[in-house]
């Protein structure tokens, strides 16, 4: 869903069909209302389909990775992508959320007596008990993003990727270590967190996906989108031209590590348990290839590669040995012949397709005028 | 140039091959197993790639002899066994991803899985489906706790650190100081437990010092532990650290004697050395299966485990042996009473119950449940004389 050329598709074009008359286009509200529509259809087919056995549990279970995942990619794409940055401690925000989360779904369902099996059930406590939860973990991993990102955006580059990189470690340290300096019952150290109940359905954790997406794309369209852009193209003009880049920088990290607090209060909550050293240094850099292989700056790019790359290794699973060879092969392969990324910076806009559509626009209608033009030349 | 192949067309066409050689292995995935009336299909799940392969493929290697013995024994009711291994490199999300994938493939059981935070996790999604659930190896206290379908044949960390407490009373060890590895539930476990037990005991607890995983320089935190004048030192680590702790601590001047825990097997008789004779005199740890031990059982598993894969078993491959072996012999049991496969969820609900009313004599001992998931089973206190070690205690449970 993003600008794009619209106007110089129809322009390039010879004199005739389109040109003549005025182009037809979509209203704003109009292309809400049809990708609303879509979403909810989206999220109850494959509801339906999880209930009724058409996706089948593991499959499910795959399914709610993925849409975690993509969480995860999009935000890492909001400092990487569209602020120009390299941070590399995304694992560290990631286990914040996870653990506030379910730390707090926790406790609070032991103080007012939810079971596990009311989760499994999902009365509507529960519900209420995601939604804050969730939030809560996204809010304790912005507030974390904050208190990193001031220091450290005051550095660039390799800097930067340094200095979240032992932020990060920070946080894992801390998660292992917390609960014998301090003394009491909170993360469970080394032998992890355990007994979270499982909070997350395939209808839950694709809303969430779907609610991060609009509100990254929504912001990614503002005044306050654009500014973070300039910043990423040139962060001298930015500022000559009035826009604050220390705000805009740390504004753009904090709303990163909020959304990757979303996606760990899901992970935490899918998987049952946290343990410290699944978000590690590792765990950043699997999610940096997700953000390169998709194309830094297009949430396209990051939600497709997410995807892939999540599925990939679980497809390939009858492979066995092989399976982490394949990966790395697709990997480089992608890296050497679309080092820009599979999408580059192209988004995708149902709007803007079904107005080339209305407009008689089509792919292969183009090349055949572009192949008339030539022969006429 | 017309027949040079461009850069796109080249891109165009690997992907069309990649896709082409992925659609029907993803086709073969999503088809539906079929119900083989004389097959058992019993899952099988570990790390056997990553940090901690070395335990999923040696507890991997004692299922695969049980399971090859029994199928050369005519195999179960006469339906042979077959296994569904699949790796899952000591991540608890793959655990879980295996989990399902086992479900989707209609096992009627699993051994696994390996580690305990992974194995947790498995515990806890299994809790829906009543999976009958056996693992070798998941030290960690709270796996049993979630559902009545989980069980192991191993003790429990605080288990091992009890045992060791009692036996330093014992000994009459009046101070002990503590070195663990600060980052491992499984050495935090045993330590925690220890210091518990020890001080109930009434022996001084000295000092605690943690370290980090990988460290290879423990001589600050031994030098302080050495300085409190201690009878003992507890090491509960796994035995590429004890070999140097020990070791360095005999540079510094250490006499006394060392304390340890299961991990510790594996430190000598391997192809490495990883402390010398010399310095292991006097040094106590407790295990379930040791290769010294001369019950018959054992030594025939050992001759057999040698046949089959040309070295020793280590205490991992023991535990996955009398891991298969508590699950076939409840599925015997569910075999005879006439319950069938196809039955899914009667035939999971049998084995449950017939694991819970088992007892076998397995190599790491005489193994029961008595209503909970954690065995009820002998320990051993093994020593080191000459570098090689000895059993010096038996504790009965």
């Amino acid at each position: 869903m993003a600008n794009e050329k619209s106007t110089n598709v129809a322009g390039a074009r010879p004199e005739g069909a389109t040109a003549t008359r005025a182009r037809r286009t979509l209203s704003t509200p109009a292309r809400y209302v049809i990708n609303t529509i879509l979403v909810v259809a989206f999220l109850v087919i494959g509801d339906l389909m999880v209930s009724g056995g058409a996706i089948s549990r593991y499959q499910g279970f795959v399914l709610q990775q993925v849409g975690i995942y993509i969480i995860m990619a999009v935000s890492l794409n909001i400092a990487t992508g569209y602020l120009g940055q390299l941070p590399l401690g995304h694992a560290g925000f990631m286990s914040i959320g996870g653990y506030s989360c379910a730390i707090f779904i926790i406790r609070v369902s032991e103080a007012i007596g939810v079971t596990s099996q009311d989760f499994i059930n999902g009365t509507p406590v529960c519900g209420l008990l995601f939604v804050v939860g969730v939030v809560f973990g996204g809010l304790c991993a912005a507030l974390s993003g904050l208190v990193i990102g001031i220091p450290a955006l005051r550095l660039k580059g390799d800097y930067l990727a340094i200095i979240t990189l032992g932020f990060a470690e920070i946080i894992r340290v801390v998660m292992l270590n917390i609960d014998t300096v301090v003394g009491f019952e909170l993360t469970g150290g080394a032998k992890g967190l355990i007994g979270i109940p499982p909070y997350t359905s395939f209808l839950n954790v694709f809303a969430v996906v779907a609610i991060s997406l609009f509100l990254i794309h929504t912001m990614m369209k503002s005044r306050h989108g654009r500014a973070i852009l300039a910043i990423r193209d040139n962060e001298i003009a930015a500022e000559a031209t009035g826009v604050n880049t220390t705000y805009y920088k740390t504004f753009a990290f904090v709303v990163s590590a909020f959304f990757a607090g979303v996606a760990g209060a899901l992970y935490a909550g899918c998987i049952g348990v946290m343990a410290p050293a699944r978000f590690g240094f590792m765990k950043s850099i699997e999610i940096l290839v997700m953000v390169v292989l998709g194309g830094m700056g297009s949430m396209l790019g990051s939600v497709v590669s997410a995807t892939v790359l999540t599925i990939l290794p679980e497809a390939l699973r009858a492979f066995a040995d092989y399976r982490m060879i394949a990966y790395a092969v697709v990997l480089i392969l992608t890296m050497i012949f679309r080092p820009q990324g599979l999408m580059g910076r192209y988004d995708f806009s149902l709007g803007n397709v079904i107005e080339h559509l209305m407009n008689g626009e089509l792919p292969w209608a183009r090349k055949k005028a572009d192949k008339e033009a030539d022969a006429n030349a | 140039m017309a027949h040079t192949i461009s850069r796109r067309d080249f891109l165009r066409l690997s992907g069309a091959s990649c896709a082409a050689a992925l659609a029907p292995s993803i086709l073969a995935g999503c088809a539906r197993p079929k119900v083989d009336e004389n097959v058992i299909k019993v899952g099988v799940m570990g790390p056997y790639s990553g940090e901690v392969a070395q335990y999923g493929l040696a507890v991997r290697s004692g299922v695969e002899l049980f399971v090859k013995q029994l199928n050369a024994a005519g195999g179960i009711n006469g339906k042979r066994i077959e296994l569904d291994i699949q790796d899952e490199k000591g991540d608890a999300t793959e655990a879980v991803n295996v989990y399902y994938k086992m479900m989707e493939d209609g096992v009627v059981a699993i051994i696994g899985d390996v580690t305990s935070t992974p194995s947790i996790a498995v515990a806890q999604a299994s809790l829906r489906d009543n999976m009958p659930l056996v693992s070798g190896s998941a030290t960690a206290p709270d796996l049993i706790k979630y559902g009545h379908n989980t069980f192991r044949t191993c003790i429990t960390d605080p288990f091992q650190g009890r045992v060791m407490a009692d036996f330093a009373a014992k000994q009459g060890y009046k101070v002990v100081g503590t070195i663990y590895n600060s980052g491992g539930d499984y050495e935090v476990g045993v330590n925690d437990a220890f210091v518990r037990r020890a001080q109930e005991k009434g022996i001084q607890i000295s000092r605690q010092e943690g370290y980090a995983a990988g460290d290879v320089d423990f001589k600050a935190q031994l030098t302080s532990i050495i300085a409190t004048k201690p009878d003992a030192i507890l090491s509960p680590n796994y035995y590429q650290d004890d070999g140097k702790i020990v070791t360095q601590a005999r540079e510094l001047g250490f006499k006394g004697a060392f304390l340890g825990a299961d991990g510790w097997a594996n430190i000598v008789g391997g192809e490495q050395e990883y402390a010398s004779a010399a310095d292991l005199e006097g040094c106590f740890y407790d295990s379930s299966f040791v290769s010294a031990n001369d019950a018959a059982n054992v030594q025939d598993f050992i001759r057999a485990f040698n046949d089959e894969f040309h070295e020793q078993p280590t205490n991992f491959c023991a535990l996955g042996y009398d891991a298969a072996m508590i699950m076939f012999d409840a599925i015997r049991r569910v075999e005879e009473g006439g319950a069938r496969p196809s039955e899914t969820e009667a035939y999971r609900a049998g084995i449950i119950d017939a694991i819970a009313t088992g007892h076998v004599e397995g190599v790491t001992g005489a193994i029961s449940f008595e209503g909970t998931g954690d065995p009820v089973k002998s320990t051993l206190i093994i020593t080191f004389e000459n570098g090689v070690e000895k059993i010096f205690d038996t504790i009965s449970s």
